[in-house]
């Protein structure tokens, strides 16, 4: 199985560094994010370091889920998504590999807007707290590729699925969006040990949780076509 | 049978919201410390708990859905029916709650751990209600809301434990304070029952209804072809088709 997941992530991978469709609109949405973001909450007033956490997760969940619907709209386009029922590949391996391409593709966004962050909104890390912002990364975006692979399979048939993803994804995302701003805020005010490591442990939750639903879930919501 | 039933499920249910105005507004005393506005407890507490049923019907009725011994699209109809139904009261419970809070907490909303478990919850099933309205085929559209409504179902519990960390780490609750809620009064626990079972009777006998108009728009749905056949081949004068006949 785990070979059939990295088939499909690898294809979905490949798909996006030749066509790079997803980056010309993704990257450029999250970098003016964090400038909207910026001028709404007045750089000279000295806010941005600290809500930048907020902002942070705000941003890749509102960009992530161009990446996700990008990532829909690949199995949609040309019945690819009919071709990969054909192939007779487990679906859960599908539902995994689709979900770690998105992770990957969520990672490198990341990691752009939080150094976009840190120098536009003046936020730093100390090198000893910076395990605490990889292993949120980490979890995090375990969470939201799993759950944004479940909802663009269940959002997948409507041409217009772009919006109607929002309106599913964006409430299930609430815990992975609460955790992830306390635990940066945990490290980002030189506190990662004394912050609470169980939000770590709700975010590992939440990826096991919409990891375990999708890979059960994927196979009938694709046979439906 | 059925319709003596459901006739009779309506009146019960106009005779005990009756019931629930007459006590509600004429019998239970004024609340010492929240004055007249805890009344407004009267119609908000039914209507939360009503909330809840529904999504456990619709999540009940997407499960004996998704089993394929119990498939039938009378429990898509069910759970569609009772998540709109749980929309609605759930918006009553926050609009209730709004305006009781303005008196007695002197806020319209407050950061509480119940208040934003409540208000995802309207929006995970305004999601769910959003998505049914794509177009599909019934029973395409019936497994994809019953995997839907499952999937938001399992998120409910991780939101609210995420909350309640959220706020309890930060403050201690001071609105849902117990001291707030004093010992409640015999005729206050009367009328506050005889709510929920109102609203019970009101949630179900609405459920109904609605169920029933699904099938009936189904009906008519899968009639409308064979009706638009058969006038155009009168139109044309030609006579009816044998199976559109026997129909």
């Amino acid at each position: 199985m785990l070979a059939q997941a990295l088939v499909i992530a690898g294809k979905d991978l490949e798909i996006e560094w030749r066509s790079r469709a997803t980056a010309v609109r993704v990257v450029p949405f999250a970098g003016v994010l964090v400038l909207l973001f910026a001028i709404a909450l007045d750089p000279d007033r000295g806010v941005l370091p600290r809500v930048a956490p907020g902002l942070f997760w705000l941003a890749v969940v509102l960009a992530g889920l161009l990446a996700i619907g990008r990532a829909v709209a690949v199995e949609r386009d040309n019945d690819a998504g009919a071709g990969l029922v054909a192939s007779g590949l487990d679906p859960a391996a599908m539902f995994l590999g689709k979900a770690a391409a998105i992770a990957v593709e969520l990672l490198a966004l990341e990691a752009l807007v939080a150094a976009a962050m840190a120098a536009l909104y003046d936020v730093g890390v100390a090198a000893t707290d910076a395990w605490l912002l990889v292993a949120t990364s980490a979890l995090a975006t375990a969470g939201i590729a799993a759950a944004g692979t479940l909802y663009g399979a269940v959002a997948g048939g409507d041409r217009s699925h772009d919006s109607l993803l929002a309106v599913l994804l964006l409430p299930v995302l609430l815990p992975v969006v609460l955790a992830g701003t306390r635990l940066f805020e945990a490290a980002t005010q030189g506190d990662a040990a004394g912050g609470d490591i169980a939000w770590l442990g709700l975010l590992a939750v939440f990826a096991a949780l919409y990891g375990g639903v999708g890979a059960l879930a994927f196979g009938p919501l694709l046979e439906e076509g | 049978m059925t319709t003596t039933l459901r006739r009779t499920l309506t009146s019960v249910t106009v005779a005990a919201l009756a019931a629930l105005t007459i006590l509600a507004l004429g019998v239970a005393p004024p609340d010492r410390v929240q004055g007249d506005a805890q009344r407004l407890m009267y119609l908000h507490v039914p209507a939360a708990w009503i909330a809840y049923v529904a999504y456990g019907v619709t999540s009940l009725a997407s499960v004996l859905y998704l089993v394929p011994r119990t498939r039938h699209l009378r429990w898509d109809r069910v759970a569609a029916a009772s998540a709109e139904l749980g929309v609605l009261f759930t918006a009553m419970t926050i609009a209730l709650g709004s305006l009781w809070g303005r008196p007695v907490w002197g806020v319209w909303w407050a950061w509480d751990a119940r208040l934003v478990t409540t208000a995802v919850l309207l929006f995970l099933y305004a999601g769910y209600l959003a998505l049914r309205r794509v177009p599909a085929g019934a029973d395409a559209r019936a497994k994809r809301s019953a995997i839907a409504a499952l999937v938001a179902f399992v998120d409910v519990p991780v939101v609210h434990l995420s909350v309640v960390w959220w706020r309890t780490l930060h403050q201690q609750p001071t609105v849902l304070n117990p001291e707030l809620n004093p010992q409640i009064h015999g005729v206050m626990a009367v009328t506050l029952l005889v709510g929920v079972v109102a609203f019970t009777l009101l949630y179900a006998s609405l459920l109904w209804s609605r169920c029933r108009l699904a099938a009936v728009e189904a009906d008519a749905a899968h009639d409308t072809l064979a009706v638009a056949v058969a006038r155009r081949r009168a139109a044309a004068g030609l006579p009816p088709l044998a199976e559109a006949g026997a129909r």
